[in-house]
């Protein structure tokens, strides 16, 4: 009975929701504005249940030696952010709480996604030498596209119009062939969710 | 250049060069900077959230005497009783509120951008070969997914057109991404430059 209510509002509100976008009215309108905000309100206190869920298991390493400084790194950084951030006018540009974000989180943050130009082109080695035709296309095309800012001289025009005749066409046609099969997988996803058939959401007993 | 901007910076560049430290080999400068960011990430999308949704939003809102927030937050507070044992399945109502409004909603938001607005960006005139060839490209890439027909005869060469076509869309995609990450490393570089000019025009006065 704890798992069939809960298959049975699962069935109730989805359908309710898909129901409401093909009667356009005030009232559907209405229906779809709250639903909105109170699944963003119960967001907020999902993201609370993380927090603290982070805050445990730091808390946990600062009794293991090894592990202690760095937790104890983040909870610094989490605290100071809690304690610089307390006022709402805080998030604006030339507090204490901006100055830790554009120095700290935006630098960090850019200098790790900047470090997988060096591991996305060692891997794309190792995973695609041209092998195979399929490779081969593959190497090519990244090749063309990522030499469009090289200085080629005569060429550099060619391979302008071959880069966007490549990412016009055939490239346009891979990704939305590929958007429509997300599409179908999305869709399909949510009606077994919504007919109870995909109820690993529920959690065991 | 003000003292403090330069302590800011030289946080930003200590920072920048913990993290390619891990070029090397993972490190404690590398973990601590990795931890430092966790937690000023959690810290600072807390706050946002806090700021932005719960206070501008559900306070806000109660306070002018409007109670309609009232069962999403039951039902977040719902969310927390997976931390007992004993009660841990009330929070499946939580669960299953949020799960049945989303993909309500979700279904025909799926189908209109995923589907509906694919297809009809790919039913297009035949009025030059590139809208031909855009055609003739979504529609094999398509069939290669489609496996109730055996990949065989005349269904093989439009299967490997297909394929032709998903590959050379990864490639793009692959070059693009590499080219995005290179920019980056670009950009993490030339802030460290400056950031020793910066230095070097303050000390020079």
């Amino acid at each position: 009975m704890r798992k069939q209510i809960p298959i049975y509002f699962v069935f109730g509100s989805g359908i309710i929701m898909i129901v409401q976008y093909f009667i356009p009215s005030e009232e559907s309108d209405w229906l779809f504005t709250y639903a909105n905000d109170w699944v963003i309100v119960v967001g907020i206190f999902a993201l609370a249940l993380g927090i603290w869920s982070l805050l445990r298991s730091e808390f946990r390493k600062l009794k293991d030696p090894k592990e202690r400084f760095y937790a104890a790194v983040l909870l610094f950084g989490f605290f100071i952010m809690i304690f610089t951030g307390l006022k709402a006018e805080n998030l604006e540009a030339g507090s204490l709480m901006f100055d830790i974000f554009e120095n700290v989180l935006i630098p960090i943050q850019a200098t790790i996604f900047s470090l997988l130009a060096f591991y996305v082109a060692s891997a794309a080695y190792r995973a695609f030498r041209a092998r195979t035709v399929l490779a081969t296309i593959l190497l090519l095309t990244a090749f063309i596209i990522m030499a469009r800012l090289l200085p080629l001289g005569p060429i550099s025009e060619v391979n302008q119009y071959g880069v966007a005749w490549i990412l016009a066409i055939p490239n346009m046609a891979a990704k939305r062939a590929i958007t429509m099969g997300v599409g179908l997988g999305a869709i399909a996803t949510c009606i077994k969710i919504i007919l109870g058939i995909e109820r690993t959401y529920l959690g065991h007993d | 250049m003000e003292f403090e901007t330069i302590i800011w910076h030289g946080l930003a560049a200590f920072l920048t060069l913990c993290i390619f430290t891990f070029l090397y080999k993972d490190n404690p400068f590398y973990k601590f900077a990795e931890r430092l960011v966790a937690g000023v990430a959690a810290g600072y999308w807390t706050m946002l959230v806090f700021h932005k949704l719960f206070v501008d939003k559900v306070y806000h809102t109660m306070a002018t005497g409007q109670y309609a927030y009232i069962i999403p937050i039951l039902l977040g507070i719902g969310m927390w009783t997976r931390f007992s044992k004993k009660h841990s399945w009330i929070s499946r109502y939580s669960i299953a509120f949020y799960i049945g409004i989303s993909t309500g909603v979700s279904i025909p938001v799926y189908m209109y951008t995923y589907i509906f607005r694919q297809i009809s960006a790919t039913i297009i005139p035949f009025t030059s070969i590139s809208n031909v060839l855009v055609v003739i490209f979504v529609l094999c890439a398509l069939f290669y997914f489609f496996f109730s027909k055996a990949h065989t005869g005349a269904f093989n060469i439009v299967s490997k057109i297909g394929i032709y076509t998903l590959m050379i869309g990864f490639g793009a995609g692959f070059g693009l991404t590499v080219m995005g990450r290179v920019a980056l490393l670009v950009q993490r570089i030339l802030f460290l430059k400056d950031y020793v000019r910066e230095v070097a025009a303050f000390i020079g006065g």
